[in-house]
């Protein structure tokens, strides 16, 4: 009797446990690109959002793409997920991380096709290694700037 | 299984471990501190501020290894009402959470001078800062009911039920954009960095496991302890 009693609970316990991830499941399903912190620069081209809706961008700096206006600290460059990109423009102190090659995740709205930047954050990857290193790989030519490092996400 | 179930027996090989882990865990600690503060490099982007990380990363995972054991000892109590599982449980909460928090803080301080922000809403954090919640809510639940064994059983589903936060904080990074990297130690082809950087990590990692054991094994024991005391005081009251 107490065997059976045991039974019941472990089966119980199994069922509930696999009722309560379907569950999850469905519900992360269905908020899908909502739990997403950062639209692609594909998503803006093909979507065109709505100029008073603010949003994230996230993407790659595209290479030579930055240009600080003299004077000023205004910042213009475009954000690439290497299939489309978008003009974007910030005025304030960027991160020290930012360059061209790396990725980024900035909020703002679209007006006329331009990302007007209030905030520009840096995205780090997830390669760590000793400058030495990097000196090295660049003295021996192997080194592929950052853009080896470029996994931002946004070109999934 | 049940030779160890016995409290008594338990008892015995707990007051044995114990020291051994105690001295493990100071000597680990150490060594993963002195590497990740002196023999380590710095990284070519981050400089000096990677050492964050041989706290964080280690931490992180700590939250989630104090939740899954959490979690199975609350399955274990339920089904089988095993008298040391409950105990284990109730134990494991205030370290995972301490960790928890401890990850969370740390990565905070990272966050602002490589990211440009204390904090940002994706999927990572926000799963972790759920997971400090739900041992906050254990907790609290714990001792939310006048009978011990309604709190006991309560939290214990409540323990079951927040496991399924578990997959997705792990693969948050991977399912959806975030600002958080995807992880740099599990992956093909093994960690994306030398070893002179992941070998403290593990180090540290191996070092808050013995502790945890550690201060399971006081934990437990004093609850032991307590619980005789609680007895006998009822004896007591209800001889007199």
């Amino acid at each position: 009797m107490a065997m059976k009693r045991k039974h019941k609970r472990l089966t119980f316990v199994i069922v509930a446990m696999a009722l309560v991830g379907v569950a999850t499941g469905l519900v992360l399903y269905a908020l899908g690109d909502g739990v997403s912190l950062f639209h692609s620069p594909t998503d803006i081209v093909t979507k065109a959002p709505d100029p008073n809706q603010s949003l994230r961008l996230g993407g790659l700096v595209e290479e030579g793409s930055v240009q600080r206006a003299e004077g000023s600290s205004s910042v213009h460059f475009r954000v690439t997920d290497l299939e489309n990109s978008v003009d974007v423009v910030y005025e304030g102190l960027l991160p020290d991380l930012f360059r061209e090659g790396q990725g980024i995740v900035t909020t703002g709205k679209v007006v006329n096709g331009t990302f007007i930047a209030e905030e520009v954050l840096a995205k780090h990857d997830e390669n760590y290694m000793p400058p030495e290193a990097v000196d090295a790989l660049k003295k021996s030519g192997q080194w592929q700037g950052d853009a080896q490092n470029a996994n931002t996400g946004a070109a999934k | 299984m049940h030779r160890f179930a016995n409290p008594t027996r338990f008892l015995k090989i707990a007051a044995a471990v114990q020291p051994w882990m105690a001295g493990l865990t100071i000597i680990l600690f150490g060594t993963g501190l002195y590497m990740a503060f002196f023999t380590a490099p710095p990284d070519y982007q981050q400089g000096e501020s990677i050492r964050i990380m041989y706290v964080h990363v280690p931490a992180a995972w700590m939250g989630m290894f104090c939740y899954a054991a959490m979690a199975v000892a609350s399955a274990v109590a339920l089904i089988w009402k095993h008298p040391l599982a409950d105990v284990a449980a109730k134990a494991t909460a205030p370290v995972g959470a301490a960790f928890t928090f401890l990850s969370l803080a740390t990565g905070s301080l990272w966050g602002k001078p490589m990211w440009g922000t204390w904090w940002v809403w994706d999927a990572r954090l926000t799963s972790m800062l759920i997971l400090l919640f739900l041992y906050i809510g254990y907790m609290a639940l714990q001792g939310a009911f006048d009978d011990r064994t309604r709190g006991a059983k309560a939290s214990a589903v409540l323990a079951l039920v927040g496991a399924v936060n578990l997959p997705i904080i792990k693969f948050s990074v991977d399912w959806w954009n975030t600002l958080h990297q995807t992880s740099s130690f599990m992956k093909q082809g093994g960690p994306s960095m030398p070893p002179e950087m992941w070998i403290p990590a593990v180090v540290m990692a191996v070092a808050f496991k013995t502790y945890y054991v550690w201060v399971l094994l006081v934990r437990i024991r004093q609850e032991l302890t307590a619980n005789k005391v609680r007895i006998l005081r009822l004896k007591q009251v209800h001889g007199g």
